[in-house]
Protein backbone atom coordinates (compact mmCIF):
# COMPACT_ATOMS: atom_id res chain seq x y z
CA UNK A 1 0.00 0.00 0.00
CA UNK A 2 2.67 2.51 0.88
CA UNK A 3 4.34 1.44 -2.42
CA UNK A 4 1.15 3.00 -4.11
CA UNK A 5 1.07 6.18 -2.35
CA UNK A 6 4.92 6.76 -3.04
CA UNK A 7 4.28 6.42 -6.79
CA UNK A 8 1.57 9.02 -6.60
CA UNK A 9 3.37 11.37 -4.51
CA UNK A 10 6.38 11.91 -7.29
CA UNK A 11 3.61 14.23 -9.56
CA UNK A 12 3.27 13.38 -12.98
CA UNK A 13 6.11 14.19 -15.35
CA UNK A 14 5.67 17.25 -17.57
CA UNK A 15 4.47 16.26 -21.07
CA UNK A 16 7.54 15.40 -23.33
CA UNK A 17 8.06 17.90 -26.09
CA UNK A 18 11.19 16.43 -27.90
CA UNK A 19 8.61 15.46 -30.44
CA UNK A 20 7.39 18.78 -31.19
CA UNK A 21 9.96 19.94 -33.56
CA UNK A 22 9.05 16.74 -35.57
CA UNK A 23 5.52 17.64 -35.44
CA UNK A 24 6.06 21.09 -36.52
CA UNK A 25 8.96 20.17 -39.39
CA UNK A 26 6.18 17.57 -40.88
CA UNK A 27 3.28 20.37 -40.89
CA UNK A 28 6.46 22.68 -42.53
CA UNK A 29 7.24 19.96 -45.19
CA UNK A 30 3.78 19.15 -46.00
CA UNK A 31 2.67 22.85 -46.81
CA UNK A 32 5.81 23.57 -48.44
CA UNK A 33 5.59 20.02 -50.66
CA UNK A 34 1.77 21.45 -51.35
CA UNK A 35 2.52 25.04 -52.38
CA UNK A 36 5.13 24.28 -54.82
CA UNK A 37 3.17 21.88 -56.18
CA UNK A 38 0.25 23.64 -57.29
CA UNK A 39 0.11 25.17 -60.60
CA UNK A 40 1.84 28.77 -62.02
CA UNK A 41 -0.09 31.43 -60.93
CA UNK A 42 -3.30 31.53 -62.91
CA UNK A 43 -3.03 34.92 -65.30
CA UNK A 44 -6.42 33.53 -67.21
CA UNK A 45 -9.83 32.49 -66.02
CA UNK A 46 -10.55 28.91 -66.85
CA UNK A 47 -13.42 27.24 -66.32
CA UNK A 48 -13.23 24.02 -67.91
CA UNK A 49 -16.09 22.40 -69.69
CA UNK A 50 -18.11 19.03 -68.46
CA UNK A 51 -17.36 15.85 -70.10
CA UNK A 52 -18.47 12.18 -69.53
CA UNK A 53 -15.78 10.27 -71.08
CA UNK A 54 -12.84 11.08 -68.91
CA UNK A 55 -9.47 9.66 -68.71
CA UNK A 56 -7.68 10.50 -65.36
CA UNK A 57 -3.84 11.70 -66.49
CA UNK A 58 -1.13 9.35 -64.70
CA UNK A 59 2.22 10.47 -64.01
CA UNK A 60 2.19 14.11 -63.52
CA UNK A 61 5.97 14.67 -64.43
CA UNK A 62 4.87 14.09 -67.85
CA UNK A 63 1.81 16.29 -68.34
CA UNK A 64 2.64 19.47 -69.42
CA UNK A 65 -0.61 22.55 -69.56
CA UNK A 66 -1.48 25.04 -71.87
CA UNK A 67 -4.03 27.46 -70.11
CA UNK A 68 -6.30 29.39 -72.58
CA UNK A 69 -9.27 31.80 -71.29
CA UNK A 70 -9.74 35.58 -70.79
CA UNK A 71 -7.12 37.65 -68.74
CA UNK A 72 -8.01 37.84 -65.15
CA UNK A 73 -8.93 41.85 -63.80
CA UNK A 74 -5.72 42.84 -62.85
CA UNK A 75 -4.25 41.78 -66.51
CA UNK A 76 -7.18 42.88 -68.38
CA UNK A 77 -5.58 46.83 -68.48
CA UNK A 78 -2.87 45.81 -70.17
CA UNK A 79 -3.90 42.82 -72.20
CA UNK A 80 -7.64 43.14 -72.93
CA UNK A 81 -10.16 41.02 -72.41
CA UNK A 82 -9.75 38.81 -75.73
CA UNK A 83 -8.93 34.93 -74.80
CA UNK A 84 -5.28 34.87 -74.33
CA UNK A 85 -2.67 31.55 -73.71
CA UNK A 86 -0.90 31.05 -71.09
CA UNK A 87 2.39 28.78 -71.14
CA UNK A 88 4.12 28.46 -67.60
CA UNK A 89 3.72 31.70 -66.11
CA UNK A 90 3.56 34.09 -68.14
CA UNK A 91 1.41 35.09 -71.56
CA UNK A 92 2.09 33.92 -74.89
CA UNK A 93 1.31 33.07 -78.29
CA UNK A 94 0.96 29.75 -79.99
CA UNK A 95 3.98 30.53 -82.16
CA UNK A 96 6.04 30.11 -78.63
CA UNK A 97 4.78 26.57 -78.13
CA UNK A 98 8.01 24.37 -79.92
CA UNK A 99 9.93 26.18 -78.10
CA UNK A 100 8.19 25.70 -74.90
CA UNK A 101 7.74 21.92 -75.60
CA UNK A 102 11.18 21.33 -76.35
CA UNK A 103 12.14 22.86 -72.68
CA UNK A 104 9.62 20.32 -71.29
CA UNK A 105 10.99 17.34 -73.19
CA UNK A 106 15.07 17.77 -72.61
CA UNK A 107 14.17 17.33 -68.92
CA UNK A 108 12.11 13.94 -68.93
CA UNK A 109 14.61 10.70 -69.76
CA UNK A 110 14.24 9.64 -73.55
CA UNK A 111 12.55 6.97 -73.02
CA UNK A 112 9.48 8.42 -71.57
CA UNK A 113 9.57 10.87 -74.03
CA UNK A 114 6.85 9.75 -76.27
CA UNK A 115 4.51 9.56 -72.68
CA UNK A 116 4.44 12.62 -72.36
CA UNK A 117 0.98 14.61 -72.49
CA UNK A 118 -0.20 18.34 -73.22
CA UNK A 119 -3.17 18.84 -71.14
CA UNK A 120 -5.32 21.78 -72.70
CA UNK A 121 -7.39 23.79 -70.08
CA UNK A 122 -9.11 25.68 -71.69
CA UNK A 123 -12.72 27.93 -70.65
CA UNK A 124 -15.56 26.61 -72.17
CA UNK A 125 -16.97 30.46 -73.60
CA UNK A 126 -13.38 30.33 -75.72
CA UNK A 127 -14.25 29.96 -79.23
CA UNK A 128 -12.16 27.36 -81.39
CA UNK A 129 -10.25 29.80 -83.32
CA UNK A 130 -7.12 30.14 -80.75
CA UNK A 131 -7.94 26.34 -79.87
CA UNK A 132 -7.06 25.53 -83.30
CA UNK A 133 -4.12 27.86 -83.83
CA UNK A 134 -2.77 25.66 -80.76
CA UNK A 135 -3.61 22.50 -81.92
CA UNK A 136 -2.22 23.34 -85.28
CA UNK A 137 1.24 24.44 -83.55
CA UNK A 138 1.32 20.98 -81.52
CA UNK A 139 1.04 18.93 -84.76
CA UNK A 140 3.15 20.88 -86.19
CA UNK A 141 5.98 20.31 -83.39
CA UNK A 142 4.88 16.54 -83.07
CA UNK A 143 3.34 16.80 -79.75
CA UNK A 144 0.07 14.50 -80.65
CA UNK A 145 -0.79 13.43 -77.19
CA UNK A 146 -3.24 15.20 -76.25
CA UNK A 147 -5.72 15.79 -73.02
CA UNK A 148 -8.69 18.33 -73.09
CA UNK A 149 -9.26 18.59 -69.20
CA UNK A 150 -12.83 18.62 -68.45
CA UNK A 151 -15.19 18.08 -65.40
CA UNK A 152 -17.03 15.09 -64.59
CA UNK A 153 -20.60 16.02 -65.03
CA UNK A 154 -22.60 15.62 -62.37
CA UNK A 155 -25.54 14.33 -64.20
CA UNK A 156 -25.81 12.16 -67.53
CA UNK A 157 -26.95 14.63 -70.47
CA UNK B 1 15.25 -5.59 -4.40
CA UNK B 2 15.22 -6.01 -8.12
CA UNK B 3 11.40 -4.84 -8.69
CA UNK B 4 12.15 -1.55 -6.80
CA UNK B 5 15.01 -1.49 -9.78
CA UNK B 6 12.36 -1.32 -11.93
CA UNK B 7 10.15 0.94 -9.98
CA UNK B 8 13.14 3.60 -10.78
CA UNK B 9 13.80 2.98 -14.33
CA UNK B 10 9.69 4.11 -14.93
CA UNK B 11 10.34 7.62 -13.47
CA UNK B 12 12.45 7.91 -16.56
CA UNK B 13 10.56 9.86 -19.84
CA UNK B 14 9.35 7.87 -22.21
CA UNK B 15 11.37 6.80 -25.17
CA UNK B 16 10.78 9.72 -27.65
CA UNK B 17 13.23 8.10 -30.01
CA UNK B 18 10.61 6.63 -32.71
CA UNK B 19 8.53 9.71 -32.80
CA UNK B 20 10.89 11.24 -35.74
CA UNK B 21 9.99 7.95 -37.41
CA UNK B 22 6.15 8.56 -37.23
CA UNK B 23 6.42 11.83 -37.89
CA UNK B 24 8.46 10.79 -41.21
CA UNK B 25 6.26 8.32 -42.03
CA UNK B 26 3.21 10.14 -42.10
CA UNK B 27 4.82 12.95 -44.36
CA UNK B 28 5.75 10.33 -46.74
CA UNK B 29 2.36 9.01 -46.64
CA UNK B 30 0.59 13.00 -46.84
CA UNK B 31 3.04 13.71 -49.93
CA UNK B 32 2.32 10.68 -51.43
CA UNK B 33 -1.47 10.36 -51.07
CA UNK B 34 -2.03 14.07 -51.55
CA UNK B 35 -3.10 14.52 -54.65
CA UNK B 36 -4.35 18.65 -55.56
CA UNK B 37 -7.03 19.38 -58.62
CA UNK B 38 -7.66 15.52 -59.96
CA UNK B 39 -6.51 16.31 -63.47
CA UNK B 40 -8.76 14.44 -65.86
CA UNK B 41 -10.73 14.95 -69.41
CA UNK B 42 -10.82 13.73 -72.59
CA UNK B 43 -7.53 12.37 -74.71
CA UNK B 44 -7.53 12.60 -77.73
CA UNK B 45 -4.18 11.77 -80.53
CA UNK B 46 -4.13 14.14 -82.92
CA UNK B 47 -3.26 13.21 -86.39
CA UNK B 48 0.78 13.97 -87.37
CA UNK B 49 1.20 17.70 -89.56
CA UNK B 50 1.23 17.31 -93.07
CA UNK B 51 0.26 19.58 -95.46
CA UNK B 52 -1.45 17.20 -97.84
CA UNK B 53 -5.22 17.26 -98.57
CA UNK B 54 -6.48 14.03 -97.20
CA UNK B 55 -8.11 12.06 -100.26
CA UNK B 56 -11.68 12.02 -99.60
CA UNK B 57 -12.86 11.04 -102.82
CA UNK B 58 -12.62 7.34 -102.32
CA UNK B 59 -14.37 6.89 -99.09
CA UNK B 60 -17.80 5.95 -99.86
CA UNK B 61 -20.91 8.35 -98.99
CA UNK B 62 -22.38 5.72 -96.36
CA UNK B 63 -19.67 5.79 -94.56
CA UNK B 64 -19.27 8.80 -94.08
CA UNK B 65 -20.81 10.40 -90.75
CA UNK B 66 -19.85 14.27 -91.03
CA UNK B 67 -21.09 16.44 -87.69
CA UNK B 68 -20.78 20.11 -88.71
CA UNK B 69 -20.39 22.89 -85.96
CA UNK B 70 -20.95 26.34 -86.86
CA UNK B 71 -20.48 29.65 -85.14
CA UNK B 72 -23.84 29.37 -83.29
CA UNK B 73 -22.88 26.51 -81.88
CA UNK B 74 -25.92 24.62 -83.88
CA UNK B 75 -25.44 20.63 -85.10
CA UNK B 76 -25.77 19.80 -88.56
CA UNK B 77 -25.12 15.71 -88.72
CA UNK B 78 -25.13 14.38 -92.47
CA UNK B 79 -26.95 17.24 -93.53
CA UNK B 80 -29.79 16.98 -91.04
CA UNK B 81 -30.30 19.52 -88.07
CA UNK B 82 -29.85 17.74 -84.79
CA UNK B 83 -29.73 18.20 -81.52
CA UNK B 84 -26.75 17.08 -78.76
CA UNK B 85 -28.44 15.19 -76.88
CA UNK B 86 -29.44 13.00 -79.74
CA UNK B 87 -26.11 12.64 -81.62
CA UNK B 88 -24.95 9.50 -79.29
CA UNK B 89 -27.81 7.41 -80.03
CA UNK B 90 -27.47 8.41 -83.57
CA UNK B 91 -23.76 7.89 -83.99
CA UNK B 92 -23.87 4.53 -82.72
CA UNK B 93 -27.04 3.40 -84.67
CA UNK B 94 -25.06 4.44 -87.65
CA UNK B 95 -21.62 2.50 -86.68
CA UNK B 96 -22.98 -0.58 -86.33
CA UNK B 97 -25.92 -0.26 -88.60
CA UNK B 98 -28.37 -3.17 -87.49
CA UNK B 99 -31.31 -2.61 -89.65
CA UNK B 100 -28.85 -2.55 -92.56
CA UNK B 101 -29.82 0.79 -93.78
CA UNK B 102 -28.07 1.26 -97.40
CA UNK B 103 -27.11 4.82 -96.42
CA UNK B 104 -25.26 3.94 -92.99
CA UNK B 105 -21.92 2.45 -92.35
CA UNK B 106 -21.37 -1.25 -94.22
CA UNK B 107 -19.59 -2.16 -91.57
CA UNK B 108 -18.10 -0.34 -87.83
CA UNK B 109 -14.71 -1.41 -89.64
CA UNK B 110 -15.53 0.96 -92.46
CA UNK B 111 -17.06 3.95 -90.24
CA UNK B 112 -15.67 7.50 -90.49
CA UNK B 113 -16.52 10.03 -88.54
CA UNK B 114 -15.69 13.82 -89.62
CA UNK B 115 -15.90 16.64 -87.37
CA UNK B 116 -15.64 20.03 -88.77
CA UNK B 117 -16.59 23.18 -86.51
CA UNK B 118 -15.76 27.05 -87.00
CA UNK B 119 -13.48 29.30 -85.65
CA UNK B 120 -16.24 30.95 -83.98
CA UNK B 121 -17.81 28.01 -82.30
CA UNK B 122 -17.78 27.65 -78.56
CA UNK B 123 -14.92 25.22 -77.32
CA UNK B 124 -17.72 23.96 -74.47
CA UNK B 125 -19.82 23.11 -77.64
CA UNK B 126 -17.09 21.58 -79.35
CA UNK B 127 -16.23 19.90 -76.57
CA UNK B 128 -19.57 18.11 -75.39
CA UNK B 129 -19.63 16.86 -79.22
CA UNK B 130 -16.66 15.16 -78.62
CA UNK B 131 -17.36 13.82 -76.37
CA UNK B 132 -20.81 12.82 -77.67
CA UNK B 133 -19.02 10.35 -80.65
CA UNK B 134 -16.08 9.23 -77.88
CA UNK B 135 -19.03 8.42 -75.52
CA UNK B 136 -20.82 6.72 -79.04
CA UNK B 137 -17.89 4.59 -79.27
CA UNK B 138 -17.33 3.61 -75.71
CA UNK B 139 -20.73 2.04 -75.37
CA UNK B 140 -20.01 0.39 -78.85
CA UNK B 141 -16.70 -1.11 -77.07
CA UNK B 142 -18.43 -1.59 -73.96
CA UNK B 143 -21.28 -3.54 -75.55
CA UNK B 144 -18.75 -5.83 -77.36
CA UNK B 145 -16.24 -6.66 -74.64
CA UNK B 146 -19.42 -7.74 -72.37
CA UNK B 147 -20.60 -10.14 -75.24
CA UNK B 148 -17.12 -11.19 -76.07
CA UNK B 149 -15.79 -11.18 -72.42
CA UNK B 150 -18.30 -10.55 -69.95
CA UNK B 151 -16.65 -7.50 -68.83
CA UNK B 152 -17.28 -4.05 -69.48
CA UNK B 153 -14.58 -2.35 -71.48
CA UNK B 154 -11.97 -0.37 -70.00
CA UNK B 155 -8.41 0.48 -70.39
CA UNK B 156 -7.40 -2.81 -67.72
CA UNK B 157 -8.41 -5.30 -70.15
CA UNK B 158 -6.02 -7.46 -71.66
CA UNK B 159 -4.11 -5.87 -74.68
CA UNK B 160 -5.14 -8.61 -77.06
CA UNK B 161 -8.92 -8.03 -75.83
CA UNK B 162 -8.50 -4.41 -76.38
CA UNK B 163 -7.18 -4.76 -79.39
CA UNK B 164 -9.40 -7.47 -81.07
CA UNK B 165 -12.23 -5.02 -80.17
CA UNK B 166 -10.87 -1.82 -81.48
CA UNK B 167 -10.20 -4.17 -85.14
CA UNK B 168 -13.73 -4.84 -84.83
CA UNK B 169 -14.39 -1.09 -84.06
CA UNK B 170 -11.81 1.23 -84.72
CA UNK B 171 -12.45 4.86 -83.91
CA UNK B 172 -11.83 7.26 -86.60
CA UNK B 173 -12.40 10.43 -86.34
CA UNK B 174 -10.94 12.85 -88.16
CA UNK B 175 -11.11 16.57 -87.78
CA UNK B 176 -11.22 19.29 -90.93
CA UNK B 177 -9.90 21.80 -90.52
CA UNK B 178 -12.31 24.56 -89.67
CA UNK B 179 -14.24 27.21 -91.33
CA UNK B 180 -13.61 31.01 -90.62
CA UNK B 181 -17.41 32.24 -90.95
CA UNK B 182 -18.31 33.00 -86.82
CA UNK B 183 -17.24 35.95 -85.31
CA UNK B 184 -14.16 35.17 -82.39
CA UNK B 185 -14.04 36.50 -79.19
Amino acid sequence: MAKFIKKRGKGSPGINTASLPDIVFMLLFFFMVVTKLRDAELKVRVVTPFGTELTKLEEKSLVNTIFVGRPVEKFQAIYGTKPRMQLGDKFAEPVEIPLFLERFRVKIPEAQRPKITTSLRVDGKVTMGIVQDIKTELRKANQLKINYSTKKRPDAL
Amino acid sequence: MSKSKVRDMMKNEINAGSMADIAFLLLIFFLVTTTLVEDSGITVKLPPWSTEEPDITKLKTRNVYSVLVNAQNQLLVRGQVMRVEELRKNAKEFIVNPTARPDYAEKPKNALIMLKNDRGTNYATYITVYNELKGAYNELWDDMSSRKYGVAYSEDLPVAWKKSIKEEIPMVLSEAEPTAFGKEN
